[in-house]
């Protein structure tokens, strides 16, 4: 078995059956990660660059140590300290990066369709991680696994996306992604950010967060990006919070047990209040574990398709 | 008997051991394995994913149900990720489960394999088992043992049979449990 595609530059790209391969082999590398030496030596001469044109600190680092775990070669870059900041092209700065001889490039860019324009201009093993409100593919991924770990499967459960949908690239990979692996889906938010296509996705809207919960098995509670609100889509943080935070007593007073899920970072008491977030119920840190083992999986599986010849 | 059981297969194939001589060579093993390791009390087996793990459980069973040797560890070790032909062999490697529960630090370690041909695999395994502690002392244990076929200096301590086989040739083992059958042909393509 081998992935259907030589980038991962979104959900949409790939097929349920590259999504389960990358599920069984992140297995192997959840079991490496947890040995007393968690290292494995498959990539030792692939090089791969980090290029981040956006703030992240969890995705980078996961990335990062990912790679690392893999024995792969690396080299960070941040658009803030760079010749971006002179006006350089992003082909002209990927080009001179590739100049030296890297294999693959996992970029962050704040432009919608960035890696695919990337992976049509330059001869390197392309994965997206995040352009603009567009996908977040990893991410995803490590979401659907963490459920697939903690319910057994994805197929056929009820998952509830909460918040700002509008700006969120987590939100429509996480659609595509529970629909191919046949989960049914809603969203739940303020109407001003929830976007007007949503319905063509196959996918509901609810706008009572008690309704929305008490329907799902799963409720992945997205962050409110205030960084990409231009204008106000809702009065204040505490009216959101009001209408549509997960607090204790809402969750306590429903009639099962529902998984709780949050990609990070969290704005504690705004989307999700902290005994919520540190409660048994809530899978946070183990997303963060899973996010590890997946990356292996991803940069795993397209470096195996990168030809040795080719170099 | 074994050899026309599979009269539709194209290739020819002959066979090197049949389920008795298996059996007369796995007690064998088993018996040389007990001279070295007494109670087994300082020692752990590893077989190696995913063809020596068949090997390893039935001289696990048969040193615990013939030789009343009690409380053998075993594991699983998966040697995927470790070996040296990432992107040079034309398929994809796909990984098998690893399953050590215990700690190979200052323990004397029996890797098993059915064949060792080339020597990469175990080479691989070297290496792989390190994530798991620094073992006293590591022996390999195969049933079948290529001659010739070396591409690195590593030697069986304990071999069922030395083969001379050259290289179109495959060896292929059958285990009753997994293919119906214990038997050991020579294949050739």
């Amino acid at each position: 078995m081998e992935l259907s595609v030589n980038h991962l530059l979104g959900i949409k790209y790939i097929t349920e059956a590259d999504i389960q391969l990358i599920f069984e082999t992140a297995d192997h590398f959840k079991e490496v990660i947890n040995r007393p030496i968690k290292k494995v030596p498959s990539l030792r001469d692939i090089t791969i660059a980090n290029l981040f044109f956006e703030n992240s600190t969890r995705t980078k680092l996961s990335f990062e140590l990912a790679e690392k775990r893999l024995s792969a070669d690396v080299i960070n870059f941040a658009s803030s300290s760079s010749s971006v900041a002179k006006g350089e092209t992003l082909i002209d700065t990927v080009n001179n990066i590739l100049s030296m001889k890297v294999d693959m490039v996992v970029m962050r860019h704040p432009n919608p369709g960035a890696g695919i324009f990337l992976s049509k201009h330059v001869n390197a093993s392309i994965i997206n991680a995040g352009d603009g409100a567009h996908e977040h593919p990893t991410q995803a991924l490590l979401d659907s696994y963490s459920i697939r770990e903690k319910l057994g499967d994805v197929a056929g459960k009820k998952v509830v996306i909460v918040g700002d949908i509008l700006h969120s690239r987590v939100a429509l990979s996480n659609i595509f992604t529970l629909q191919k692996l046949g989960a049914k889906v809603k969203v739940c938010g303020p109407k001003t950010l929830i976007p007007k296509y949503i319905e063509k996705l196959n996918v509901e809207v609810e706008t009572n967060l008690r309704k929305a919960l008490e329907w799902c098995d799963v409720a992945n509670m997205l962050r409110v990006q205030n960084e990409r609100m231009d204008i106000s889509y809702f009065p204040t943080a505490r009216e959101y919070s009001q209408q549509f935070g997960l607090n204790k007593a809402m969750l306590d007073s429903l009639n099962k047990e529902i998984v709780v899920m949050h990609p990070g970072p969290i704005n504690r008491g705004v989307e999700i209040t902290s005994d919520v977030a540190d409660s048994k119920q809530s899978i946070i840190l183990g997303q963060v574990e899973n996010g590890v083992a997946i990356r292996m999986a991803v940069i795993y599986l397209l470096a195996s398709k990168i030809k040795h010849n080719e170099d | 008997m074994f050899a026309e059981s599979n009269s539709d297969f194209p290739m020819s194939q002959k066979v090197l051991l049949n389920a008795t001589e298996i059996n007369i060579a796995l007690n064998r093993l088993a018996c040389q394995l007990i001279e070295k390791h007494d109670d087994f009390s300082k020692t752990v087996l590893i077989g190696i994913q995913p063809r020596g793990v068949f090997l390893a459980e039935r001289l696990k069973t048969l040193l615990e149900t013939e030789y009343k040797i009690k409380n053998i560890q075993l594991g699983y070790l998966d040697i995927t990720f470790f070996r040296d032909d990432f992107r040079r062999s034309g398929k994809p490697l796909e990984a098998n489960k690893t399953k050590i529960n215990f700690i190979v630090e200052d323990k004397n370690v029996v890797f098993i394999d059915d064949v060792l041909f080339t020597g990469r695999s175990i080479r691989s395994a070297l290496t792989a088992v390190q994530s798991f502690g620094r073992p006293l002392e590591i022996e390999l244990l195969t049933l079948i043992d290529r001659r010739f076929s070396r591409h690195l200096p590593i030697q069986p301590d304990y071999r069922g049979r030395q083969v001379d086989a050259i290289n179109g040739e495959k060896v292929k083992v059958c285990w009753k449990e997994n293919e119906g059958e214990d038997a050991v042909y020579l294949v050739k393509s």
